[in-house]
């Protein structure tokens, strides 16, 4: 491994050592990166990212075809990295990123090791992650006890640590993490009274609503909130109401349950502040940047992948947005801008939004766009279209807000394209 | 006996496919929806003896964490869940561990083994 | 004992920081867990001009001579704060003969500056205001502060300076024999002293009356606030008020002295004194009387909210004052806003009463005004950031990611005076936590920290002490079964 100093240069810099950077990372060595010209920065001691405290199964399925747990997918991506020497710096945190006057990117971060360090990049690949979406942003009335955590917190202490938040829970949002953490809290001996949501359907997958909430006669509300937190030092009880197709609080529909811990899956929030910081634009749907298919930013040498791009809700295609990312960094390096022809992709209707948001043209490889749909929508065609001519249509049987969908438009359908853009609709069937 | 017809959400994996099961009484006789054939496997199961994965942790003793994650090495009996983290409240084991290492042969009669699922150094 | 200053809110803590100048044994006293646990902990965090109170009154001295005073006490305990200015809105004719009512107390109180612009004025100083407002006072010498942290600064170098916090001290009983006031604890500890000094905010009536002065009555005023985010923290420059009420100074928008951007207070008067529970109603009145005055304030970049109780009294002046009943006993009372602006100048004025009343005043040869603050690695250049991990390497383990909190800023909240016993105090005296994330990532690993610099079982770490304990025990012992 080449000398960390105070002072460094490197070709390429990943910031994140989760599942995103550590696919980025290989796919840019494999792709012509020498390994020591590489940089991985992590925040916490080990790489792996978020999986490491994901003990349950359900990754890897696309990937590997078996089903591991969190820490047997991460394991496999760490240990591939470490083989190929490609070095990182652990317990590292990123404080800054901006653009120098010469296009390289300069990054300063810190850590107990190496003290405060600076690094001038080419290239640099975002692979923040995401945050959860806390007690404040969703804004719920009563006091302030203990006893109230995000659900990726409660998930820290009870895996990680080893203890327990709380003996009787209530759950507000059916997150995958969420539902997860209510089985999980279920094993470990707490008694999960109920699971709120307040939108007319789950947030998390299916399978997670059966095997972590009905597996365990646990009651799931639909369209219900908490309108209010009880306890002065801690959590004794919440209040449940129903709400009004506005999401607003039906009156007359309280109940109160007793509990001394709520746990809060309520979604999550792609972490840009140094994306932000750096003046790469965002997308305001999905809270992370714009791109195009190699998850390129507006910033030229900036990439991103992941879920700080938008929120996936499978990891395997974390890895494999972030192999897009890392390739599509080597190349850059190699090539420098290529693309002629910039083609926006827009979603339509009951489409929240479209990642890449751009497609560069002429497309070498065929482009895959992944949606996420705004409400439940039963039997419907999805149409890629430019200029009114079809480049894409399939049948879904259902799609669903908590599950990520995706098409793939073969790169001679592209190859026609001589100007205009692409939207992503639904036609009811 | 009369025909009764389920509906069930696959767990085999993250598509969720919502099955529709055919049962007479306690017998399995067929089913509808699944998109793979370990979906129809898992629809007789689920209605038969349904069966899951156990994900956890056990103690460590040495280790550089307390706690190591662990799996079954395939499914067990659901009814079984219970009973498998009560004996795995009394089980520590010593680090170094590496991931896969089996930690139990035989978890609770099921003849599944438990492994690990990840490593943990020793400090 | 020679004083024992009951309440370690922002004027119990400035109160004993003026005592430690001499030589005096102090003693300061408090029932909860930390310093500013009160109404010192929740409030508009604004040092007001002093154009709203009545001219003559206590509270218009205090104000003005507060205000005044603040610049040098905040230099010397290191803590934030900025004369951002203060802008009251007028949105209509009669708001307008407010204004000039307010003009009127301003230059009577003596405020320096104040002066009345016209709407299309204070929108060229303050692009972000309504459209609607057809004039406004401003008020340039109005400043923000963090109150807590200045609370905390206070009794810290109080401490420094020989004071000895007690906290967890809540007065159960007081009685007063040969000269001397005993006063004993909810738990049984005692406290002996010649002088006593009631600054207990909220809860000053019912501890007047324990000592045999039942001539007060304090009643809790209600105040919900929303938090927002740093990126709204540039919305105005000035602190933006609307007409005051009876009922208050009504709502306002200010940026905070740490970046944020303050919305609120409601008013309302309730008898609970410790309901500090937010209301979706009141939440939902802040919001929209807050876009009132600033029609583009992002209100989904809510961080948190909270309910400040403000103590008033029937009065609406501040009592500070000899107790007319019982001897050696000083009764400071309905300490409502401007409480915090005031209370360097009523710590002064507390002072001299116990002065009047006989205490004898030798300064201190080694008392030191200055306060070593707890580093704040967020707000240094590279340069200081190295300098800093050089002296200490827990400076660069960052365990706050939404405010670049490191473990050496954590350690030392942990010891230094007033040191924190919890989270929240660590979360006070270092912004841990109090980022976007609600403390989702930071919280697991400060909870070990503060285990570890405690010496007390992870499990016994609690948010704000008593019962608020953040964990209820181990895995794996026997959960199932429990």
């Amino acid at each position: 491994m080449r000398e960390i100093s105070a002072e460094m240069e490197r070709e390429l810099v990943i910031i994140g050592g989760g599942p995103a950077g550590l696919a980025a990372a290989i796919a840019a060595a494999e792709n012509g990166v020498a390994v020591d010209d590489i940089l991985i920065l992590e925040r916490e001691p080990e790489l792996g990212g978020i999986l490491l405290q994901c003990i349950h199964s359900g990754f890897g399925l696309h990937r590997f075809g078996e089903e591991l747990t969190g820490p047997e997918y991460a394991a496999r991506y760490a240990k591939k990295v470490v083989e190929m020497g490609i070095p990182a710096l652990l317990s590292t945190m990123v404080l800054t990123l901006h653009q120098m006057e010469d296009g390289r990117k300069e990054i300063t971060a810190v850590s107990s090791a190496h003290g405060l360090i600076r690094i001038k990049a080419r290239a640099v690949v975002l692979a923040m992650g995401c945050r959860e979406r806390g007690r404040g942003a969703l804004n719920i009335p009563g006091t302030r006890p203990a006893g109230i955590y995000t659900a990726g917190a409660a998930q820290k202490f009870v895996n990680i640590k080893g203890f327990m938040p709380g003996r009787q829970v209530v759950i507000l949002g059916s997150g995958d993490i969420g539902l997860i953490m209510a089985r999980r809290m279920t094993l470990e001996g707490a008694k999960v009274e109920v699971v709120a949501e307040l939108m007319p359907y789950s947030g998390g997958l299916s399978r997670n609503i059966q095997q972590c909430l009905r597996d365990f006669n646990i009651p799931l509300l639909l369209s219900h909130t908490i309108t209010q937190i009880h306890g002065k030092e801690r959590v004794t009880g919440v209040t449940i109401s129903q709400v009004d197709e506005k999401r607003r609080p039906i009156p007359g529909t309280e109940q109160y349950f007793d509990c001394d811990t709520v746990l809060l899956s309520c979604g999550l929030i792609p972490e840009n502040e140094l994306t932000r910081q750096a003046g790469i634009p965002l997308d305001p749907v999905t809270g992370g940047a714009v791109v195009g298919e190699n998850r390129e930013t507006e910033m030229p040498g900036v990439f991103a992948a992941g879920n700080v791009l938008h929120v996936h809700d499978l990891v395997d295609f974390v890895s494999a947005e972030a192999e897009l990312a890392g390739a599509g960094a080597a190349r850059w390096l190699a090539e420098g801008d290529s693309q002629e022809l910039k083609l926006p992709v827009h979603p339509e209707g009951v489409i929240r939004y479209v990642v890449p948001q751009t497609v560069f043209l002429p497309a070498k490889e065929d482009v895959r766009l992944f949606f996420r749909v705004g409400q439940v929508v039963e039997k419907a065609a999805v149409l890629v279209e430019n200029d009114g001519k079809v480049l894409y249509k399939g049948v879904r049987p259902k799609l669903l807000p908590g599950e990520m969908e995706s098409v793939t438009i073969k790169a001679e359908a592209l190859a026609e394209i001589e100007s205009g853009q692409l939207t992503v609709r639904l036609e009811k069937r | 006996m009369s025909e009764t017809v389920k509906e069930l959400t696959c767990i085999v994996c993250p598509m969720g496919c919502t099955l529709r099961v055919t049962m007479d009484g306690d017998r399995f006789v067929s089913v509808t929806g699944n998109t793979c054939p370990r979906g129809a496997k898992y629809a007789e199961t689920e209605m038969t003896a349904p069966r899951r994965v156990l994900t956890t942790t056990v103690r460590v003793s040495g280790g550089h964490l307390p706690l190591c994650p662990v799996r079954t090495k395939g499914d067990i009996p659901k009814e079984m869940l219970f009973d498998a983290m009560r004996v795995l409240d009394s089980l520590c084991v010593q680090a170094p561990v590496s991931i896969g290492q089996v930690l139990v042969e035989d978890l609770c009669g099921t003849g599944v083994p438990l492994i690990a699922t990840r490593d943990i150094h020793s400090v | 004992m020679d004083v024992a200053v009951i309440g370690a809110g922002v004027v119990g803590a400035l109160i004993a920081r003026e005592l430690s100048r001499y030589e005096l044994d102090v003693c300061l006293l408090e029932k909860a867990d930390d310093v500013a646990m009160g109404t010192s902990k929740a409030n508009s965090a604004i040092i007001h001009a002093g154009f709203d109170c009545q001219p003559g009154s206590v509270m218009a001295k205090m104000n003005v001579r507060g205000n005044a005073m603040m610049d040098q006490l905040t230099r010397e305990l290191s803590v934030p704060f900025k004369r951002n200015g203060s802008m009251v809105l007028a949105f209509n004719e009669e708001d307008v003969r407010t204004l000039e009512t307010l003009l009127d107390r301003g230059v009577k109180n003596g405020v320096p500056g104040v002066r009345i612009v016209s709407g299309d004025q204070a929108r060229e100083m303050e692009p972000n205001i309504s459209g609607d407002a057809v004039a406004a006072l401003v008020a340039p010498s109005g400043g923000i502060i963090c109150p807590y942290e200045l609370t905390i600064a206070a009794a810290g170098n109080a401490m420094d300076n020989g004071v000895r916090l007690h906290t967890g001290f809540e007065v159960t009983d007081a009685e007063f024999s040969d000269g001397v006031w005993t006063l004993t604890s909810a738990a049984g500890d005692r406290v002996q002293a010649n002088y006593i000094v009631n600054a207990a905010g909220l809860f000053s009536d019912q501890v007047a009356a324990l000592m045999g002065d039942d001539g007060y009555h304090v009643f809790p005023r209600r105040g919900e606030y929303l938090l927002l985010d740093r990126d709204q923290g540039k919305m105005v420059s000035h602190t933006i008020f609307q007409c005051p009420s009876a009922m208050g100074k009504g709502i306002l928008v200010t940026p905070t002295v740490d970046g944020n951007l303050l919305l609120g207070p409601t008013s309302e008067n309730r008898e609970d004194r410790e309901d500090t529970a937010t209301t979706a109603e009141g939440l939902a009145t802040v919001a929209r009387l807050a876009s009132k005055s600033v029609p583009s304030v992002n209100l989904r970049a809510v961080i948190t909210s909270f309910t400040g109780l403000r103590s008033c009294s029937s009065g609406h002046d501040f009592i500070i004052e000899p107790s007319k009943k019982r001897p050696q006993l000083v009764e400071i009372t309905g300490i409502e806003s401007p409480g915090l602006s005031s209370a360097p100048a009523i710590a002064e004025y507390a002072v001299s009463l116990l002065k009047e009343m006989g205490l004898a005043l030798h300064a201190k040869a080694d008392f030191n005004p200055i306060r070593r603050p707890i580093p704040r690695f967020r707000e240094m250049n590279i340069e200081q950031r190295r300098a800093l991990i050089e002296e200490d390497a827990r400076f660069g383990q960052i365990i706050c990611r939404c405010e670049t909190v490191t473990e050496g800023e954590i350690v030392r909240a942990l010891h230094q005076n007033p040191p924190a016993h919890d989270l929240d105090g660590v979360k006070r005296r270092t912004r841990t936590g109090m980022g976007r994330c609600n403390g989702g990532f930071c919280t697991p690993q400060a909870v070990e920290i503060i285990a570890r610099e405690l010496g007390i079982p992870i499990e016994q770490v609690t948010k704000c002490g008593g019962e608020s304990r953040l964990l209820v025990g181990k895995t794996k012992e026997g959960g199932l079964d429990a």
